[in-house]
């Protein structure tokens, strides 16, 4: 039997999860609420995480618009996504919740504004 | 003079949940008065998410929390200045505040709602010998350049202090290309959420010095390297453990103060632990018809909780308008008992508490299964098991309102207890 100690990052209670997995079955105490149980699976499993940065934008309030992945991307991909989101420049009027970028990086994920500006 | 039934100082988070609160009671006449160049507070600079899973039950981002509160304010018509600061409070709640539009104005409110926020210690407040070479930044101060104005701020990065800010600067560096090469805590524990640590730190692979603090700061003209070294019970450096960092840029994380010089000024009373206001159940300061909510009162980990207070702040505010508060009758005091560190609010007229009343507090220290007990008067009316208990994590604790059966000089405790295995 595998035990695994985690830390749920899914909301900011942080509960202190434990993981333990038994011929693949895997079984989760400690959470709060049922994301916590989904979560321990997943960081053992398929480790994703939001990105959340800025892209350059032209003509608005500021020189940077917040902008976020939607979902959660697959953890090893999140450099990669930080260099193609680099590359992108937008114009203002920007809504909140506009599309920035279609599915990036085949993640199936598309990129959002966080905020209008 | 301008008058106002009631001007919220500060657009932040706090001051538009106060202030939508307030109208949503029934005040119609309500001013907002932010100093910088746009609504939303520290929010805006805060891009990472993890905002507003209590209220809006989904995971936002600071601008998009800040961005729903603002539509919210100008659909309902409220009133708010920018690029506006106030420099003072006087006698009768007369306002004075400055921009480059209208001048100085006088602004008399029939109540006010102070939501400044807080600031971040600097470079002084931890009396940091030496030069003082460029690339010395707080870590707000960082997160501004980098988040809004689009600058980065260094190649090779120290943090110092373990704060959340620090924490999600350390993480954002990364992601923008920089090596963070340590963070260094001065206490045998993170300032920050359990969650930060993992998802900004661990995740990347940046190492976390507890129980370690800053020697010196090399460079003349910009920062060349720091010397980092391990501390003792004391928090007296130890010799022969000092480690070379080289790096460009020092990030400081050391501590927010909530903002009060205009209480100060005002003749405010100020909890010396908090450095907040004392307030009561219903958020009102020691001077009758101020009120004040979010990180101008206790520096808050989450914004939900400061939207909760404010909105708290705001339905009073109104209340107090309408003559609706009762200022005669018992008054409780709150005291803080074995690893409390502070209790808001300070005072409790029970004639005025609305359904439950909700205390908020921190803790002194890190704690595993521990019992938190809440006394009146010595009497057990609440008790709650904690598994984990830390500083960088704010508790609360709500007490139903028949629960609350007072005599003169009633005190409520709370403290925490060892669970027996
Ligand atoms: C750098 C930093 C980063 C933070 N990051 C996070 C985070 O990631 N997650 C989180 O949950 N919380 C974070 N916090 C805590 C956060 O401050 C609170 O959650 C929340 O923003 C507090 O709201 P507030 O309205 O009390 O204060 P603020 O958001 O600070 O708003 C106060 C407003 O008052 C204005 N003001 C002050 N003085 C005057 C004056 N004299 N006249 C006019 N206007 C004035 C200021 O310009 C400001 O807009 C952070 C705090 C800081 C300082
Ligand atoms: S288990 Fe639920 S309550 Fe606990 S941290 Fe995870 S999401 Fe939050």
């Amino acid at each position: 039997m595998e035990k695994h100690q985690l830390i749920c990052i899914v909301c900011p209670m942080g509960c202190h999860l434990e993981v333990t997995k038994e011929n693949s079955e895997y079984n989760v105490t400690g959470n709060k609420c049922p994301r916590g149980e989904k979560y321990g699976v997943k960081e053992l499993t398929n480790p994703t995480r939001v990105v959340t940065t800025t892209v350059k934008i032209k003509d608005g309030l500021l020189n940077r618009l917040p902008v976020k992945t939607k979902e959660a991307i697959p953890k090893e991909k999140l450099f990669d996504c930080m260099k193609f989101i680099d590359s992108i420049e937008v114009k203002s009027p920007v809504c909140v919740g506009d599309i920035i970028a279609k599915d990036i990086l085949g993640t199936g994920v598309d990129l959002v504004a966080a905020r209008s500006m | 003079m301008l008058k106002y039934d009631i001007v919220v100082v500060g657009g932040g988070p706090a001051g538009l949940a106060a202030a939508i609160e307030a109208k949503k009671n029934g005040v119609d006449n309500i001013l907002v008065i932010e100093r910088d160049r746009e609504l939303g507070g520290i929010l805006q600079q805060c891009i990472h998410n993890g905002f507003g899973l209590h209220v809006f039950k989904e995971e936002l981002t600071g601008p998009e929390y800040a961005e729903k509160f603002i539509v919210e304010l100008k659909e309902m018509g409220i009133e708010y200045k920018l690029d506006t600061m106030v420099l003072e409070i006087g006698e009768e709640r007369v306002i004075s505040a400055i921009n480059t539009e209208d001048g100085f104005m006088s602004i008399k409110a029939g109540a006010i709602i102070l939501s400044m926020g807080c600031r971040e210690r600097t470079r002084g407040a931890i009396s940091i010998p030496g030069y003082r070479p460029a690339g010395v930044f707080t870590a707000g101060t960082a997160q501004r350049f980098v988040n809004m104005e689009g600058y980065m701020v260094g190649k090779k990065v120290v943090i110092l202090g373990s704060g959340d800010i620090g924490l999600i600067m350390a993480r954002r560096m990364t992601l923008e290309g920089a090596q963070v090469l340590a963070v260094a805590e001065l206490m045998p524990f993170s300032g920050g959420l359990t969650r930060n640590i993992v998802q900004c730190l661990e995740d990347y692979d940046i190492p976390l010095y507890l129980s370690h603090t800053l020697m010196e700061i090399k460079g003349k003209d910009r920062v060349e390297g720091v010397v980092i070294a391990e501390v003792d019970k004391n928090r007296k450096p130890i010799k022969g453990t000092e480690k070379y960092y080289d790096c460009d840029t020092l990030l400081l994380s050391v501590g927010l103060i909530p903002e009060n010089e205009i209480s100060k000024n005002a003749g405010i009373k100020l909890d010396p632990i908090t450095s907040g206001p004392i307030v009561n159940e219903s958020m009102e300061t020691s001077i009758e018809g101020v009120f004040a909510c979010g990180n101008v009162v206790h520096v808050h980990d989450l914004v939900d909780f400061v939207t909760a207070e404010s909105k708290r702040a705001g339905k009073n505010a109104a209340r107090y308008i309408k003559k609706e508060i009762k200022c005669e009758g018992k008054i409780a005091k709150t005291e803080p008992g074995d690893g409390i560190r502070y209790i808001v609010p300070h005072m409790v007229r029970p004639e005025n508490v609305d359904g439950t009343l909700d205390l908020s507090m921190r803790v002194d220290n890190v704690y595993k299964d521990m019992n938190m007990i809440v006394k009146l008067n010595g009497k057990e009316i609440k008790r709650m098991k904690k598994k984990h208990l830390a500083p960088g994590e704010m508790e609360s604790v709500k007490i139903k309102k028949e629960d609350l059966v007072f005599k003169e000089d009633t005190v409520i405790t709370v403290h925490l207890e060892k669970e027996e295995a």
